[in-house]
């Protein structure tokens, strides 16, 4: 009986996305009496006994080069040997990309009931209960697993890394990978970027805007904040922004700590998609804007004025 | 080559979501349902566009749903789809769905399973991984792009931070998202048409539900905005550093 984290990786390195799983895995074995160990198929540069600090014992490493792509299936037949030889019955994972390719089809492999999205810790009073969001954020399920074995994926920024003082064991699992069904053949990625879902700030945009030529003082904030920057659907669908920034209820779902909207009225399914960030600004022209009523701080005002006053006024902090 | 595109049935986006029944079931009182949208836009148009380019391909549609998905598919057979089947359950369990579809994949010999990336509902995005797990096929999620040549599909995926492009060969399970295809509006013959279109409902096979729905929760409300003077932003740098800690 024990909880097993699966640890995602790119580039060598583990994902934020990772230790939020880490951690949360490790804190339902303690809820639950059980223990925690990570299985991590690949080779990262990454000490894996240093994961010891997010309250695992032990890091089950399958090593073999051929698992540093994602593969659904070549995985799929990997982890689900990785269960069974390491007995575990909860397994945790984030619903990131990866997550979301993986953990369907650990579910149905396992035959194993899944929390896609987990945004709590499980309720084990009655059963075995995950908080999980629905309506694309416009509300939230408590869903019961009915199986013995359990697949929870963590939605990012929902659940706080904690750090301790732990080493890990770090212990190889002999597992022979199947051929490759895919072929990957081109990685392009958007260097330096904040991922948004992994961002803890966010900076956003609308129509406000008026044209994507004005996007560079948003940009100037973003930065001045460590934040990644998003929009709204029509900015997304006028192709002034790539799509992938896109956030609401058809787009990418965020839970940051801080979320900026700037110029962006603030439609139901704008909201669907936000509605879970900690802290929320609304900058807007209009004081009729639905978004204010969802916003924690708003200035009503003109956004080509406020924004770079406010990037001037975080930098003066900054310096301070 | 024959295509099999998963449908849902959805509130529409704009839709206020109230519970009933001690928050344990969604009210669905003067809900406008539609085809989930990612379903739609994505995942039904790209196979669409494959048929435009190849006349001999099919398109089956399935859903699984109780009689009132009939609209949402009479819809999608407006659009283009070839003919439907109905599996007829209206159970909101991922696995419990996706061994439904898995029944009715295995016995097509499909080519091409599409899917959403999602249901803007429930928000499993389960059904392509789970479908593609119970027939042993290779999974894309995520797809923003797809393209056929002979039998080697070459398909960008979202990965974090960026994407991918592979290669595979088919069949394969394919979860859509935007940058597929572009969303459509049927025509007048498209929806003539759709109405003598094949709507075929079957009943479940025997399957488990894996999870329960418990019950239900809506956001708890701001307590109220904060507002902040246009002409003193230093006093909301403040505000977000000392009270709300964010910076």
């Amino acid at each position: 009986m024990s909880v097993l984290i699966l640890i995602d990786h790119a580039d060598g390195h583990i994902k934020k996305a990772s230790f939020e799983a880490l951690t949360y895995g490790a804190d339902i074995a303690q809820q639950n009496g059980m223990a925690a160990e990570a299985l991590l198929l690949g080779t990262v540069t990454d000490d894996l006994a240093t994961l010891g600090k997010y309250g695992v014992t032990k890091v089950h490493q399958a090593g073999n080069t051929a698992f540093n792509q994602l593969d659904v299936q070549v995985y799929l037949k990997a982890i689900t040997e990785a269960v069974n030889a390491t007995g575990a019955t909860i397994i945790v994972l984030a619903h990131n990309q990866t997550g979301k390719a993986l953990a369907p089809g650990i579910s149905a492999a396992l035959k194993a009931g899944l929390v896609a999205g987990a945004i709590a810790l499980p309720d084990t009073s009655n059963g075995f209960v995950v908080k999980k969001a629905v309506f694309s954020g416009k509300a939230f399920a408590n869903v019961n697993i009915n199986t013995a074995i359990k697949v929870i994926s963590l939605s990012p920024n929902s659940y706080k890394v904690t750090v301790g003082q732990g080493i890990a064991t770090v212990q190889e699992l002999n597992l022979t990978p199947l051929p490759a069904s895919i072929k990957i053949t081109a990685v392009d990625k958007v260097s330096g970027d904040v991922p948004l879902t992994e961002a803890d700030i966010v900076v956003s945009a609308g129509r406000g805007l008026k044209g994507p030529e004005n996007w560079g003082m948003v940009e100037e904030l973003a930065k001045t904040l460590h934040a990644a920057t998003a929009c709204s659907r029509p900015v997304a669908d006028s192709h002034w922004r790539p799509h992938h920034e896109h956030v609401g209820q058809t787009g990418v779902q965020i839970a940051p700590n801080l979320y900026i909207a700037i110029g962006i009225s603030g439609a139901i399914q704008h909201l669907a998609g936000v509605n879970r960030s900690k802290t929320i600004v609304v900058i807007n022209k209009d004081a009729e804007a639905p978004f204010f009523k969802a916003a924690d701080y708003g200035i009503v005002g003109d956004a080509f004025e406020i924004v770079p006053k406010l990037t001037e006024e975080i930098k003066k902090m900054h310096n301070a | 080559m024959r295509i099999l595109v998963c449908i849902s049935k959805t509130p529409d986006t704009t839709s206020k979501i109230v519970f009933k029944d001690g928050n344990t079931k969604f009210d669905e009182t003067g809900v406008q349902w539609i085809i989930n949208p990612y379903d739609e836009w994505y995942a039904l148009v790209k196979a669409i566009e494959l048929k435009e380019k190849d006349p001999a391909a099919t398109i089956h549609l399935i859903t699984v749903g109780s009689a009132d998905c009939e609209p949402i598919i009479r819809k999608a057979l407006a659009l283009g789809g070839d003919e439907a089947i109905r599996i007829n359950s209206d159970s909101t369990d991922s696995y419990f769905i996706a061994s439904q579809i898995a029944a009715i994949a295995q016995a097509g010999n499909y080519d091409i399973i599409f899917t959403g990336k999602e249901t803007i509902d429930y928000n499993g995005s389960s059904i392509g991984g789970m479908v593609a797990a119970l027939v042993n096929k290779p999974y894309i999620s995520l797809a923003a792009s797809f393209a056929l040549n002979e039998n080697t599909a070459t398909i960008i995926r979202e990965i974090e931070g960026g994407e991918e492009t592979c290669e595979l060969s088919l069949p394969a399970v394919i979860s859509c998202q935007k940058g597929m295809a572009e969303q459509r509006i049927p025509n007048m013959r498209g929806i003539m048409a759709a109405r003598t279109k094949p709507l075929k409902v079957v009943e479940p096979v025997a399957a488990e539900a894996l999870t329960s729905i418990v019950s239900f929760e809506l956001p708890v409300a701001k307590a109220g905005v904060k507002l902040v003077a246009a002409d003193n932003v230093a006093e909301l740098v403040r505000l977000l550093h000392e009270e709300a800690k964010a910076i």
